[in-house]
């Protein structure tokens, strides 16, 4: 590389490496190293090493083995493998069906899931509380045909549901696009050679399209595990999740070191989870093909 | 498109299958978008209770006009998503060409750290974000004696820095997608020809790609436009943008000049799909 390329590419990299590097990677050290530091009382906290957080986090309470605040951990992580089975139930249908449809239409369709996808978080999770509460749209239809009220809102059901709502575009996009990569040729030769649906379906269909459903799964399960606004408003604090045990901690309960471990622990747990999944996902298809 | 659909044989389980693809179909568009279109009609119900229809009206936006609240919310938003649009574009823009036409150390590492922003969960950001801004304001205030109402806060400058720390992520895999579909040989040609990098850059180059880097804009400015989670914790006393006015009335009660807010919000999200839709349009068929 000439010295004039060299200096072009400094200019071009810089600027943003220097962003992301200053207002993204240093955040994410600082709070590495706040985990391992003493909580101030007023917020924030003091420059001494200690592993009171982590403690905190591990130790088993009087009856069980694990406490409170790691069961949120631990149900936020098994809240976003169901919402991401739900979704990968209802995507995978939809997505074959709109793969299947004429090109002129199969646009109309995926214009369709788009809009959501692009459409405010906030305000689609709003509406579900508008449905679901307690004299909210459901329970005066309920009513109104002589059915007994249901309270739903801050229930695990309405939180589930509105993670469900919440995540379907992300599952049916990159499903749809590795179905419509699917060569129907092998579907017919599969079924010339004596195979019937289950096995063109379980033998050719699903391992052709696995790339898909690993990106689906993967685009739903992390944004779910962390998800704040939904279990706020649908759960309004009694349903907590991750998010609302890392609000509180670095908001009304001012422990810094322990929202920060929480964190740290959230995290190692999803990068040793995605990258096995991925590597099991890998093994798979070497053996597949 | 490869293949063909005619060819496999009619039965009946077959059929039944078809018409549990279309069930599913409908049940999933209705799942969409019945709550959308509950929450839109109830923005014209002429009751403060809400989820009981009483009449027409248009009072709610009425109100929703008149509120000072809303409308410095909505000031702010269009702020934050302004400037921090036109940075993260810059910015992006030039990771993109960077990583695309340049080869150097470390280029696969900083590769998967550019995801990185596109795939933390926000809440992780926030609060590392929080923690980061809370730390280095109050060094800044120390260091420059900053004290009472001349004090280094956060507000609507914390909110643009962090929205455009992770919109340079969203903008650089757009315009990445564009520079790797771009034919080698348009540029090959130009230099061919005698012309410069730059020449090559300003009249090739940047002309073939614009799509995608409109495209990655307005991904920016819609995501910088929604975005609460990562806003809620980096603002400070007079950063209000419109999500965190929003989220404030849903906690406090229902009411149906939320619907009428969350109505313009959803028509402003649609007109971006449609013009985002209209530019990669545009683009693929002018390349």
């Amino acid at each position: 590389m000439t010295a004039r390329r060299k200096s072009l590419l400094a200019i071009l990299l810089g600027p943003g490496a220097f962003w992301i590097g200053l207002f993204f990677l240093i955040p994410l050290i600082l709070v590495v190293v706040y985990s391992f530091l003493e909580r101030r009382s007023g917020g924030g906290v003091l420059w001494h090493f200690s592993l009171d957080a982590y403690i905190k986090l591990f130790s088993p309470t009087g009856e069980t083995l694990i406490n409170d605040f790691m069961m949120i951990v631990l149900r936020s992580l098994w809240w976003a493998a169901l919402t991401s089975f739900v979704c990968l139930i209802i995507g995978y249908p939809l997505a074959f069906f709109i793969a299947l449809q004429p090109p002129s239409h199969r646009t109309a369709y995926l214009f369709f899931v788009l809009i959501p996808f692009w459409t405010n978080f906030l305000v689609r999770t709003y509406a579900w509380k508008f449905i679901l509460n307690n004299n909210g749209l459901l329970n005066n239809l309920l009513q109104a045909l002589g059915m007994n009220r249901i309270a739903l809102i801050n229930t695990p059901t309405a939180v589930l549901i509105g993670l469900v709502y919440g995540s379907l575009p992300f599952m049916v996009l990159p499903l749809y696009a590795s179905i419509e990569k699917l060569d129907f040729d092998l579907v017919e030769a599969a079924q010339d050679l004596g195979a019937n649906y289950v096995r063109v379906f379980s033998r050719v269909i699903l391992p052709l399209t696995m790339p898909g459903i690993v990106a689906g799964i993967v685009l739903v399960f992390i944004p779910v595990s962390g998800q704040y606004i939904v279990p706020t408003i649908l759960g309004g604090g009694k349903v907590a999740m991750l998010g609302n045990l890392l609000a509180q901690q670095f908001g009304p309960a001012l422990n810094w070191p322990f929202g920060s471990a929480i964190a740290v622990v959230f995290m190692a747990l999803l990068m040793v989870g995605v990258i096995f999944y991925l590597r099991g996902d890998a093994r798979e298809e070497e053996v597949g093909l | 498109m490869t293949g063909h659909r005619g060819g496999i044989p009619g039965s009946k389980l077959l059929r039944w299958g078809k018409r549990l693809l279309w069930a599913n179909m409908f049940f999933s568009f209705f799942f969409l978008y019945a709550p959308i279109i509950i929450l839109v009609a109830f923005s014209f119900n002429d009751s403060r209770l809400g989820a009981r229809w009483a009449g027409f009206t248009l009072k709610w936006y009425g109100q929703m006009m008149e509120s000072e609240a809303i409308r410095v919310a909505v000031r702010n938003s269009l702020f934050v998503a302004f400037v921090s649009t036109a940075i993260s574009t810059v910015l992006g823009t030039m990771t993109a060409i960077a990583m695309e036409r340049f080869r150097f150390p470390f280029r696969r590492t900083y590769d998967g750290i550019l995801y990185l922003p596109v795939i933390i969960p926000d809440i992780v950001m926030a609060i590392s974000l929080l923690a980061f801004f809370s730390l280095s304001l109050g060094w800044m205030n120390n260091l420059f004696g900053l004290q009472g109402n001349s004090a280094l806060r956060p507000g609507l400058t914390t909110v643009i820095i962090a929205h455009v720390a992770f919109n340079i992520s969203f903008v650089a895999i757009v315009v990445r997608t564009s520079l790797r579909e771009l034919d080698p040989n348009f540029e090959e040609a130009a230099q061919d020809l005698g012309a410069n990098e730059w020449i090559t850059f300003r009249r090739i180059i940047l002309p073939l790609i614009t799509p995608g880097i409109l495209g990655g804009a307005l991904l920016a400015f819609t995501l910088s436009l929604d975005d609460f989670v990562i806003t809620f914790f980096t603002t400070g006393p007079g950063g209000t943008t419109l999500p965190i006015e929003v989220f404030g009335r849903i906690r406090r009660s229902i009411s149906p000049e939320i619907n009428a807010i969350s109505t313009v919000m959803l028509l402003a999200s649609m007109l971006l799909v449609v013009v985002s839709q209209f530019v990669q349009r545009r683009g693929s068929t002018s390349v």
